[in-house]
């Protein structure tokens, strides 16, 4: 299925059971422990044996020597890997990085060698017994030095654009400016820190590779694997039904799989393993530090004339930028515009996405210049935001927004949350120990279009079976799908089976970017008219006028039960949905308003949040349970981000040093208040037939900046420098009585 | 100087401490232990390295208990030794002989679920679902320690036994970190249970 | 983690003896802080004497007045135990205000007082470290600090302790019993037991090898208001920034020792003198001669306002 024109009205805008809240179906599974993740399928796999994985020691340079004598005599020992015995191996289109190193080793902590043993307790144990001598070679380390002679570059696309995205004339309009802002943020890496560690089983059958895994892209994955392992794509099968978090983190084939595929053939039978928590923060990837620099200029009465954002990080050679521009681009109106990125070369761990690359380090900057602006102005933060919004790509006026609701966001979310309560003075509110303050952030974050493909059977019984490689990393996948094909079949949702994330099942959108949700569901959307078109034929029915609804299939005066279609043996459909050129017509994207109170403790200047609510417009709420979910998820994202997450870098010896959940802190229970959100009712027939768009990361887009600017509210520091600790404005806190 | 400056220098790692002498070849012996899981007896025959997170997930293969981090650091292996909650990664195998483990799999089964189980399905108390189980099984402890009057960091007096209330419930969760961000949820998901509001 | 041997003891002078027997022996109780480092083989024990069985579980009153806390008590039945929350209000603030409910479960008195720090080089064993290995070198000197010490370090070594409930222990002159192989038995006192790094920062404590910690006592109640003030990024599960156990007094006089800044808790008992002059006073004199480190100068003010924040909250709860 194409989709091509705005949708008109489809049996989805029914909204029997889409749109409507609905319990996980997997549920019952998740909390009793059942649901088996990436190292526990025993059950296929009753004799694996163990492997370890050995990280580098050192940031950069090469391996001398390497002795596995005594790991090899260790008791219990099956197999060892490394770069000299894996044989040739290539590197995946998704890697910036070699995931197996040596001798060269490009980071800290990259893999150079798999133990595979009996048990687990003897593959770690020889691991360590496994002596390296490393020749240390100089690497660049410290973002700010690799900066100063950083090239421009050209963003995330490759299609010839300009270094520099320039509307208007820029420096002349900011230079007229009555009322200016002109500062530097900075955000740190960041670790996904997911709850599951990387995993995988590899299991070889001939030349053929099972691996059971943990990972948000399926196809991206298997056709990575197969690179690096130099075999065809079709020998290899991923499977991951259920995936313990992944934030980006596992969106691509990483040192996990490779080495249990590498450590099943020498080992001759199945191998499992998963990365030791200490070695993932430089393993795999991060969220790249950025450092930013934002211009603004206005009218006397708010209006923005000139608006400029340059966007500094690093990655590892062949890596890219952190897109925090992005938003820039597009979020509010002004008639002259500049946005640039810088990309150092360093050789920390390979950068890469994290829960709404861009946007996420983005606005945790460009939101704080917008209150910043807004005080300068001396109007209210929301009111300035609300002049300056545009219902057109003010990059190119042509396209309009194909839905844009960003003030009734911000209005809708100012009167629920007492806005008019605050005090825009900062400082000025006590209550005990505690300054209080508020603070507000717009919430922005693009829709994106992905091919998306599903396949669904009608069986016995009626019941409706949806197989796609799409995966459920808690975004709620199951329980969506089934509610989709519950309404285009008819069925309740309990007549319909989901089965996820194996290679095996149709190419889906997989879960990023926040297009999962909508796009995969637009795929089984597409493949029920398929399977709603073969009941029909088979029931002898006029197709274009058959209803399906509460188990029956009705046309005209006829009408039969659905489960009758399959008497004569199951029915099977096909189908994906394909997009053309309305995403280009049109600008899709979510939009949404976050509102934070913050207590700072006058004292020690310990900074706690007390009250959070996101208001949401991003199309059509297909679940608004789980969607919820997501935003709450998302907040308390951003709250880590805003207060505590950072990847502290070494840069003498080129790591990131607090690499486990003591040193690297994510928020907890205790961290986190009652959180409430709010969906604004829309539904976005530019977008896909289920007039649905992301919502995942929405939810993150704007939080950091919005506790920020309660900070400032509470305090009267600002703080440019994410995250924001206390020891950054306790000699600034207003004096002990 | 430690690394800095030198282009080149040469380092030696066995990654370990090198303190540890010569060893054996050959493991010590695997020791006998015996210890209930759910209200089942099981006599194992264990490696002494052997975690009771590792004995409960590769030996009985009662995966519900997770392993997210191996080092106490996320309350994923969170289970209860008669009927207390501990991290079942820091904590040998060997060293469990006559006890009582109650893992997630003990509390309810998807046909029958446990209270609290049913609760965080309903208020949807997690996502991606890793971190479930342990949360699950601390809010069973959370809830009888309260009951019998264990003390927490946010009581204003330390001396008078802690009543339930929002603060104290995410005080007491905070061992159990869920990176999805559910807290909100299974803050009311065990709020109900304990026939409070969060 | 290296294999090692494993037995249960089942009186303390066997189990000191069996662990004096095997070099490379240690004693584990609750092994929340041993069994981590094991893994990372940070600590390599060939032989794990099991001390769970010794029947040091209870607390007990003293003839002085005062309790004798056995060894193998946990966190939580110790923070829990009325005439604790009654008397020595602190101490059981202290320990609410560590780890998490599952670790306090399982981690007890002695192991406590054991714990090693969670400076990251210390667990990271490709880098350099004198307190992991003598005569390697500080990676943390130069590097990563926030967390790190303030005073009393050396230049081998800049760690802290990591503890809160020593914190408390230590405010309230607690004594640490032991009994050694051949059953002699000491009494240490706090003050003594955790040693400043100088050139030997792998030596932690005053414990001779095999020795085991049997008890800790404290003297006979003391009074005041108790307060234990932990300032961290986040709210909970996470080791302090700064700490502050106090006990004040009406008159305005009292104790005070930090966590979060030395090797050791951090008390003076001539800076203690200056607390009815008010905070400032009191860290100019405990803390003088810190020499932290660009990561960690704000614990210095820090220190002093959180001591703030804990006599004022003192004042309020009178």
């Amino acid at each position: 299925m194409k989709f091509e024109t705005p949708e008109g009205a489809n049996p989805i805008d029914r909204m029997n059971v889409v749109g409507r809240a609905h319990v996980r179906i997997d549920g019952p599974l998740k909390t009793t422990g059942t649901a088996p993740y990436a190292y526990e399928h025993h059950r296929e796999i009753a004799n694996a044996a163990y492997g370890y994985v050995v990280g580098a020691a050192i940031g950069k340079g090469r391996i001398s020597a390497i002795d596995l004598t005594k790991a090899k005599a260790a008791p219990g020992v099956v197999a060892i890997v490394t770069a000299d015995t894996a044989g040739k191996l290539g590197k995946g289109n998704f890697n910036t990085v070699k995931l197996l190193g040596g001798p060269d080793i490009d980071h800290y902590h990259q893999a150079i060698a798999i133990v595979v043993a009996e048990t687990f307790e003897q593959a770690r144990a020889a691991a360590a017994l496994i002596r390296v001598d490393y020749a240390r070679a100089e690497g660049r380390f410290d973002l700010d030095e690799a900066l100063k002679t950083a090239a421009l570059t050209g963003g995330d696309s490759d299609d010839g654009k300009p270094a520099v995205d320039r509307v208007g004339q820029f420096d002349q309009a900011f230079a007229a400016a009555p009322v200016k802002l002109d500062a530097h943020y900075s955000t740190p890496d960041q670790s996904h820190a997911m709850m599951e560690p990387f995993a995988s089983i590899a299991s070889w059958r001939g030349d053929e590779l099972t691996v059971w895994t943990s990972n948000q892209m399926i196809d991206w994955g298997r056709g990575d694997l197969a690179k690096t392992l130099g075999m065809p794509k079709n020998k290899v099968r991923l499977v991951s039904p259920y995936i313990g978090g992944g934030f980006g983190g596992k969106l691509f084939l990483r040192s996990d799989a490779v080495l249990a595929a590498l450590g099943a053939r020498a080992a001759g039978r199945p191998v499992k393993l998963a990365l030791q928590r200490p070695l993932i923060a430089n393993n795999t990837t991060h969220r790249p530090a950025t450092r930013q620099h934002i211009r603004i200029g206005a009218t006397k009465d708010g209006i923005i004339t000139a608006i400029a954002h340059d966007s500094g990080s690093g990655d590892q050679p062949g890596g890219g930028p952190e897109t925090a521009v992005n938003q820039t681009k597009k979020l509010y109106a002004g008639a002259n515009r500049m946005t640039s990125m810088h990309l150092a070369e360093i050789d920390l761990p390979e950068g890469n996405a994290m829960r709404a690359p861009g946007e996420a380090p983005g606005l945790m900057a460009l939101e704080i210049a917008m209150d910043e602006m807004a005080e300068k102005l001396g109007m209210d933060p929301i009111a300035f935001r609300i002049k300056n919004d545009t219902q057109v790509d003010p990059e190119k006026p042509g396209r309009k927004y194909s839905e844009r609701q960003l003030v009734r966001c911000l209005e809708d979310g100012a009167k629920r949350f007492g806005w008019s309560q605050r005090n825009a003075k900062p400082a000025q509110v006590r209550g005990g120990r505690w300054l209080i303050g508020m603070g507000v952030a717009t919430a922005f974050r693009d829709h994106m279009n992905m091919t998306s493909a599903a396949r669904v059977r009608l069986g016995k019984g009626g019941i409706v079976t949806v197989e796609t490689d799409m995966t459920d990393i808690g975004t709620g996948s199951y329980t969506i799908i089934a509610q989709t094909a519950a309404e285009m079949m008819g069925v309740p949702v309990n007549a319909v089976v989901v089965k996820l994330g194996d290679s095996d099942f149709p190419v889906s959108a997989g879960s990023g970017g926040q297009f999962g949700a909508a796009n995969a569901t637009a795929g089984v959307y597409a493949a029920c008219v398929k399977l709603r078109e073969a009941v029909a034929q088979r029931l002898g029915f006029n197709s274009a006028d058959t209803m399906f609804e509460g188990g029956k299939v009705r046309s005209g005066n006829r009408s039969a039960d659905l489960a009758q279609a399959a008497d004569a043996g199951e029915l099977v459909a096909e189908d994906k949905i394909e997009y053309g050129k309305l995403d280009k017509t049109y600008q899709l994207s979510t939009f949404g308003a976050h509102f934070v109170e913050v207590g700072v403790d006058a004292y020690t200047g310990v900074i706690r949040v007390r009250r959070m609510l996101a208001v949401c417009a991003a199309g059509r709420i297909l679940n608004p349970q789980t969607a919820r979910s997501q935003v709450i998820g998302a907040m308390t994202m951003g709250v880590g981000g805003a207060l505590m997450e950072e990847l502290t870098v070494d840069t003498r010896f080129g790591f990131f040093v607090n690499h486990d959940l003591v040193g690297y802190e994510v928020p907890v229970h205790a961290d986190i208040p009652h959180q409430e959100v709010v969906f604004l009712d829309e539904a976005d027939d530019k977008a896909n037939p289920m007039k649905a768009k992301g919502i995942g990361e929405l939810g993150l887009c704007g939080v950091g900046a919005a506790v920020a600017n309660a900070v400032y509210n509470a305090t009267g520091v600002r703080i440019r420098d994410y995250p924001i600790t206390l020891d950054k404005h306790l000699e600034h806190l207003p004096a002990l009585v | 100087m430690l690394a800095g400056g030198a282009a080149t220098a040469v380092v030696a790692t066995s990654h370990a401490s090198a303190r540890t002498g010569d060893r054996p070849a050959a493991d010590p012996a695997p020791v006998k232990v015996s210890f209930k899981v759910n209200g089942e007896r099981h006599d194992l025959t264990l490696d002494t390295r052997t975690t009771l997170l590792d004995a409960l997930r590769e030996h009985l293969h009662l995966t519900g208990t997770k392993k997210g981090c191996d080092h106490g650091q996320c309350g994923a292996c969170t289970v209860l030794v008669d009927g207390v909650r501990i991290n079942s990664c820091l904590s040998l195998a060997v060293m469990h002989e006559g006890d009582d483990v109650t893992t997630i799999e003990g509390l309810g089964t998807p046909e029958k679920l446990h209270p609290l189980q049913a609760a965080f399905v309903k208020h949807d108390g997690y996502q991606c679902g890793y971190c479930t189980p342990g949360q699950i099984c601390s809010a069973v402890g959370v809830l009888d320690e309260i009951k019998r009057g264990v003390p927490s960091h946010v009581q204003a007096d330390i001396a008078v036994s802690p009543a339930f209330s929002n603060l104290e419930l995410r005080e007491r969760m905070s061992g159990n970190i869920c990176r999805c961000g559910a807290y909100s949820n299974i803050a009311e998901a065990i709020a109900e249970v304990a026939g409070e509001k969060a | 983690m290296k294999a090692f041997t494993y037995e249960r003891a089942h009186d303390p002078v066997a189990a000191a003896r069996a662990v004096a027997a095997r070099p490379g022996a240690r004693f584990i109780a609750g092994g929340t802080n041993l069994l981590d480092l094991m893994k990372i083989e940070v600590e390599t024990p060939v032989h794990l004497v099991d001390v769970q069985d010794l029947k040091l579980d209870r607390i007990e009153p003293t003839d002085a007045g005062g309790l004798r806390i056995g060894a193998l008590v946990t966190n939580t039945d110790l923070a829990t135990d009325s005439r604790v929350r009654r008397d020595y209000g602190v101490l059981s603030r202290a320990i609410v205000a560590g780890a998490s409910g599952q670790l306090r479960n399982k981690a007890t008195t002695a192991g406590n007082l054991l714990q090693r720090t969670r400076c990251a080089y210390f667990y990271d064993t490709n880098m350099p470290c004198n307190k992991r290995k003598p005569g390697s070198g500080c990676a943390a000197i130069g590097g990563i600090s926030r967390q790190l010490a303030v005073i009393g370090s050396s230049d081998k070594c800049i760690a802290t302790h990591p503890s809160d409930m020593a914190v408390a222990m230590r405010v309230l002159d607690a004594t640490v019993e032991t009994v050694n192989a051949i059953g002699e038995t000491r009494a240490i006192p706090i003050a003594d037991f955790h040693r400043l790094p100088g050139d030997t920062p792998h030596i932690e404590t005053a414990l001779a090898p095999g020795e085991l910690i049997t008890a800790v006592t404290l003297p006979k109640p003391i009074g005041g208001k108790h307060v234990y003030e932990k300032v961290r990024d986040r709210a909970s599960y996470a080791f302090a920034l700064i700490s502050v156990a106090a006990v004040i007094q009406p008159d305005g006089t009292g104790r005070v020792a930090l966590g979060g800044v030395a090797h050791k808790p951090w008390r003076d008992e001539a800076a203690e003198a200056e607390l009815p002059r008010g905070a400032k006073a009191v860290t100019a004199k405990l803390l003088a001669g810190a020499k932290p480190t660009h990561d960690n100068a704000f614990k210095l003010p820090l220190a002093e306002r959180t001591l703030a924040a804990a006599m004022a909250e003192a004042r309020t709860t009178a």
